[in-house]
């Protein structure tokens, strides 16, 4: 089970960006639990400087933007 | 994953790469013919409507027509551009360069850095946190975020096509100079102890973030995917903006605006500023009406004034910001962004006289 963290105050990327993760997830037959943290404390805890972040077993490993598919599918397939 | 979406997303290889190029230069052309045509088809419109081209409303219809088509290519070109140019930028990047940086050396490069790095005034929040929790000072973050929405692409590209290149390279000077000057009064000040308190606390440090290569093919993509997010958004304002425009261009009669908004009228420029703030308009919105301004005689210093107390002071980024600065510090931000713009509009109207 992988543990992803989105990161992002609740914009319509963040929201996106979580759906992303889910589609990857369950094409490649990965379990993952999502969650959203939205606390701007918490966000800022984990050292970035733009939203949304992602956030894969306590590793960010994205800040900014949408991630690109074939990176989420390399993220989760680790 | 279908066929295609692999070969799309496969890492560059020398024909998909091509196309994508050939295919770029291939609508840049597209956009230089469509873009040499626009007057013809103003006239075109004004004509098949009857109205006589010389009546006010005749003149408004025809700015509107020339203009919005017009505006919204130029944007797209110029985001488009922006978008690629962004791609080599980041948040975390410019944040790197920014932290423990000297203030001086570090207003100057924070408020340079402001035009090219990606930024939206949804993660100012963030973004302003991630900066003061890493060691960038706050005066330097100040330089930043002055800069970031004031000095943005969509402000120089329009005011480069409609007004021209002297006040847009105007507007880029003073603009980085406001954002230095106030982020570095900001920073003399040591108001640290203004943060909201939990903002104090954190000190995460930045994060190493795995490289992301980017291909050529992305960075095409990525400034496609910034026209699909930035004009997408802004096309209602640029169309409320070239309406008012149009208006101001057929109806207001220009010695009225050339006695308000005049040079030799003292109280024009703090009045703009003050009528700007509780404003909340982007840069697209805010140039058409400014190039029609200029048309009626208002002097060049007013306007860039109010151009820059719409754009920089607004009040819903003051209430995104409220979150990590207390009441007092956001007066002192206000005050000290606010003195600047109206300096840079009295010596506007002093030097072009």
């Amino acid at each position: 089970m992988k543990d992803v963290k989105v990161l992002g105050p609740g914009c319509k990327r963040c929201v996106t960006t979580a759906e992303m993760v889910q589609t990857e997830a369950n094409k490649l037959g990965v379990p993952v639990t999502i969650e959203k943290v939205t606390d701007y404390a918490a966000i800022a805890g984990y050292g970035i400087a733009s939203t949304p972040g992602i956030v894969i077993d306590g590793k960010v490993v994205h800040a900014g933007g949408l991630p690109k598919p074939d990176d989420l599918a390399r993220w989760l397939a680790a | 994953m279908s066929l295609s979406s692999i070969t799309e997303h496969a890492p560059s290889t020398g024909p998909s790469t091509a196309k994508w190029i050939g295919g770029t230069v291939a609508a840049l052309i597209a956009w230089g013919v469509v873009y040499s045509q626009l007057v013809p088809f103003s006239e075109w419109v004004v004509a098949s409507t009857n109205v006589d081209p010389k009546s006010h409303f005749g003149e408004a219809i025809s700015f509107f027509a020339y203009d919005t088509p017009k505006v919204l290519m130029l944007l797209t070109l110029v985001v488009f551009g922006m978008g690629v140019v962004r791609s080599f930028f980041s948040p975390e990047k410019t944040r790197a360069l920014l932290a423990g940086k000297r203030e001086g050396v570090g207003n100057v490069l924070a408020a340079s850095l402001g035009i090219v790095t990606p930024f939206c005034s949804c993660s100012a929040v963030p973004l302003f946190i991630g900066f003061v929790s890493a060691g960038v000072p706050l005066g330097v973050t100040f330089s930043f975020l002055i800069s970031a929405p004031m000095v943005n692409e969509v402000a120089l590209g329009l005011l480069f096509g409609l007004v021209g290149w002297k006040v847009a390279l105007t507007y880029l000077v003073f603009g980085l100079a406001v954002a230095i000057v106030s982020g570095w009064i900001i920073g003399r000040l040591h108001l640290e102890h203004w943060l909201e308190e939990w903002v104090r606390n954190i000190r995460s440090g930045a994060v190493d973030l795995p490289p992301e290569d980017l291909t050529v093919v992305d960075r095409i993509k990525a400034g496609i995917d910034a026209v699909k997010e930035i004009v997408g958004n802004v096309w209602p304002w640029i169309i409320a903006g070239i309406a008012a425009g149009a208006f101001i261009h057929g109806y207001v009669p220009s010695d009225l605006l050339a006695t308000i908004m005049g040079r030799d009228t003292w109280w024009s420029v703090p009045a703009a500023v003050l009528i700007g703030i509780p404003m909340y308009s982007n840069a697209a919105g805010i140039i058409p009406v400014v190039e029609a301004l200029l048309a009626k005689g208002a002097a060049l210093g007013t306007v860039l004034a109010f151009m820059m107390a719409v754009i920089a002071l607004s009040l819903p980024e003051m209430i995104i910001l409220r979150k990590v600065l207390s009441v007092k510090l956001i007066a002192v931000f206000v005050g000290v962004v606010g003195t600047g713009i109206l300096a840079v509009g009295f010596l506007f109207n002093a030097l072009f006289s």
